[in-house]
């Protein structure tokens, strides 16, 4: 399972703010491979968001990508995405890479039925002649991504639908055009667990289905032992550490995977207490100089406040960006 | 400390002889009942039945967890009894006085024994006030003199783990998890004995949830506290909690000691909780098998008849649908409320 569908290389983008650059993600390398999860987790403002919407150039002024490829790979061929124009990436966008994001109230036009922007998702790639067939091949959809009574829901507007319902749609229409890669940047955050657990177990549905690619944004490391073959932790814009997923729960080897494993509660073991991480997340406009966790790492020495780590096999397929491990 | 705190004026001092009151028990909650009218144009259009019959007790130095989905009415039930908001019906005996028979008098006193800590870090502090201003304030409310103030509140900021040079910081100068600490520092400045947390790390980062977990935990053995810790979350519930309750739909369904359950739920929907929570563990979470239970939860306007949870329960029998099953004793300290038991 080694055929990368993506290949993204030292993404890096920042942000042009009042109070100065904010340096959001900086050199941040992945491959993606055919038919995987592929999980990106870490805490707030640790570059998870930017990172999946500068895959497709999805980033807005005042922000920049200021360097990085993405190598999209289909039938033999490359392409670099950020190379596109904007209208050529629009082609890519929605078609062959779908986004689906955390709060469905705001990917849905409030002003229209559910089935009228499934149907235009289908109309703008070409998949169907009008919207009125359109909104046909919408109940199909629906149906597949579990809404219970698809005929009548088709004509609901976003507010009579509860929030797990809102999100299936918005899967429905992240898959309308059979897309190769999926992009999920925390799909179920605004959801009960009951609802989260079957939003996600639509997920793994449609991933067999359709034999997509899923990238997994989320903060939840319950979420991403249930679906991720491979994981990249972030940390401040970098990404620390990456493997498959039963080496970063069973063997992390970066400090901070270490500690953020171990300050999440496990409901299955009993826990007298939570180890912690000292301090807080550093400003991304001054980080610190060197290894951008030194100043609350316990393995800290002089090296890593001199120089940056790279990321660096350290075992098989087992990446880590950490002079002292 | 040199806080002098006025004498207890209590005209009501009212001893419910229905219920004998065990030495341990700080607080017992019986059959409360919260229902929100719906507001029509003339009359009213009926209600949501947020909290319905509602029983638990809470013994001193203890935490009970509250735990349910979006909705359930955790919330209304930890404002409820600190008659933030009045209850509709049904007793809640703090100290083994009903406080909803309290007046202005008892309340006050009431107030200081009794706080609540919310969920949201950004709105609960006034930014225009520096720490210093923020902490003193219920002290100066409740009218309680204090020998040197500033010695005061850094005693309570050390305790929170924040310290003498955050006095005259205004809270946007700190993160999430700070100003919770600042809102644990002025909740601590009336020497409450029971606190409400409602969803106290919801908004926090897991490794600032840590902390301000174990800080909590440290700060009720220091000062004895009794907390009812709300939350959506399971595990945290479980790293927190002695006793716990599990909500749906207004009602509590599973009540009882938090290990037992943990071990062995019960209750249909206590098990399709527990079954959704992710794991942090692929090894056990890739293999498990999953309860999953249909839909979501319906309105608490016109909640289903007979056992709420039928229409989505996977074991419903026919009685589910008819009759409603009382929250009954099945082992000790552990009560369901369902027709399979
Ligand atoms: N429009 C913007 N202007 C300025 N800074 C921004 C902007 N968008 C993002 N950033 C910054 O970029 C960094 C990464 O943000 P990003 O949204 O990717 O985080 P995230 O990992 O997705 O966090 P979360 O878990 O909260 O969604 C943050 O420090 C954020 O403040
Ligand atoms: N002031 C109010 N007026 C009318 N209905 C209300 C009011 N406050 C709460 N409700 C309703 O009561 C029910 C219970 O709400 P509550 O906030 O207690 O739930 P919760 O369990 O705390 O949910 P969450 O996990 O989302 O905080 C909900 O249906 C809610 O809409
Ligand atoms: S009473 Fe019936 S419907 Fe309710 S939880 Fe038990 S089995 Fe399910
Ligand atoms: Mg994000
Ligand atoms: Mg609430």
């Amino acid at each position: 399972m080694t055929d990368k569908v993506l290949e993204v290389k030292n993404l890096t983008v920042h942000f042009y703010t009042y109070a100065g650059v904010v340096k959001a993600i900086e050199n941040v390398s992945f491959d993606v491979y055919r038919g995987e999860t592929f999980a990106l987790v870490g805490e707030t403002g640790c570059g998870k968001s930017v990172t999946a919407r500068a895959l497709t150039q999805l980033i807005e002024s005042p922000g920049r990508i200021v360097e990085g490829e993405v190598y999209y790979h289909k039938n033999g061929e490359s392409v670099d995405l950020l190379k596109l124009e904007e209208e050529e990436i629009r082609k890519y966008r929605g078609k062959e890479i779908a986004y689906i994001f955390q709060d469905p109230q705001s990917s849905l036009d409030p002003l229209y039925s559910v089935g009228f922007q499934v149907s235009e998702a289908l109309y703008a790639h070409n998949k169907v002649k009008s919207i009125k067939e359109g909104i046909r091949k919408a109940v199909d959809i629906l149906r597949t991504v579990l809404m219970p009574d698809p005929e009548k829901r088709v004509s609901n507007y976003p507010h009579e639908l509860s929030g797990g319902m809102k999100q299936r749609v918005t899967i429905g229409i992240g898959i309308s055009n059979d897309p190769k890669i999926l992009i999920a940047d925390e799909p179920t955050t605004a959801l009960d667990v009951t609802v989260q657990a079957q939003i996600l177990n639509l997920i793994k549905e449609m991933k067999r289905k359709y034999g997509a690619t899923v990238l997994l944004i989320t903060h939840d490391m319950g979420v991403v032992a249930d679906m991720a073959d491979r994981v990249a932790v972030m940390y401040a814009g970098k990404i620390v550490e990456l493997a498959d997923v039963f080496s970063i729960f069973k063997e992390p080897i970066h400090p901070y995977t270490e500690g953020l494993l171990k300050a999440v509660p496990n409901p299955l073991i009993k826990i007298e207490r939570l180890e912690t991480i000292p301090g807080t997340v550093p400003s991304l406009i001054n980080p610190p100089s060197g290894c951008r966790f030194n100043p609350r790492c316990p393995l800290a020495s002089q090296i890593c406040r001199a120089k940056i780590p790279e990321l660096e096999e350290v075992k098989n397929g087992h990446y880590v960006a950490c002079h002292n491990r | 400390m040199g806080t002098m705190l006025p004498a207890i004026t209590g005209d009501t001092m009212n001893f419910d002889s229905g219920y004998s009151k065990s030495n341990s028990e700080l607080l017992m909650v019986k059959n409360l009942k919260k229902y929100f009218p719906l507001k029509g144009l003339l009359f009213t259009k009926g209600y949501v039945k947020a909290v319905d019959n509602v029983s638990f007790e809470i013994k001193k130095g203890e935490t009970f967890g509250l735990v349910g989905e979006s909705g359930c009415g955790k919330t209304t039930v930890g404002r409820t009894i600190l008659r933030l908001i009045e209850p509709t019906d049904g007793q809640i005996l703090y100290d083994g006085r009903d406080i909803t028979k309290f007046k202005k008098n008892d309340m006050d006193w009431f107030r200081r024994k009794a706080q609540i800590m919310f969920q949201d870090p950004y709105s609960s502090l006034n930014p225009r006030q520096t720490v210093f201003q923020i902490v003193m304030e219920p002290v100066n409310h409740h009218g309680i003199d204090v020998d040197d103030p500033e010695r005061f509140v850094i005693d309570l900021l050390e305790k929170v783990g924040l310290n003498e040079g955050h006095l005259y910081r205004y809270p946007h100068e700190f993160s999430g998890g700070q100003r919770q600490r600042i809102a644990l520092a002025r909740i601590l400045s009336l020497k409450p004995e029971f606190v409400v947390l409602d969803e106290p790390t919801s908004a926090l980062d897991v490794s600032v949830q840590a902390n301000i977990l174990n800080t909590l935990k440290d700060i009720q053995k220091e000062l004895n506290l009794t907390y009812l810790f709300i939350s959506h979350d399971l595990a945290i519930v479980k790293y927190m909690s002695h006793r716990l309750g599990v909500m749906y739909l207004g009602k509590l369904v599973e009540v009882g000691n938090s290990e037992r359950i943990f071990e062995e739920p019960l209750h249909p929907y206590t098990k399709a909780l527990f079954s959704a929570i992710p794991i942090p563990d692929p090894e056990i979470e890739k293999r498990k098998d999953k309860l999953e239970v249909k839909g979501e939860p319906p309105s608490p306007i016109n909640p289903p008849s007979g056992c709420r949870f039928h229409p989505r329960c996977p074991f419903a029998k026919e009685i589910c649908g008819q009759k409603e099953p009382a929250l009954e004793k099945v082992e000790k300290d552990h009560f369901v409320s369902c027709w399979l038991y």
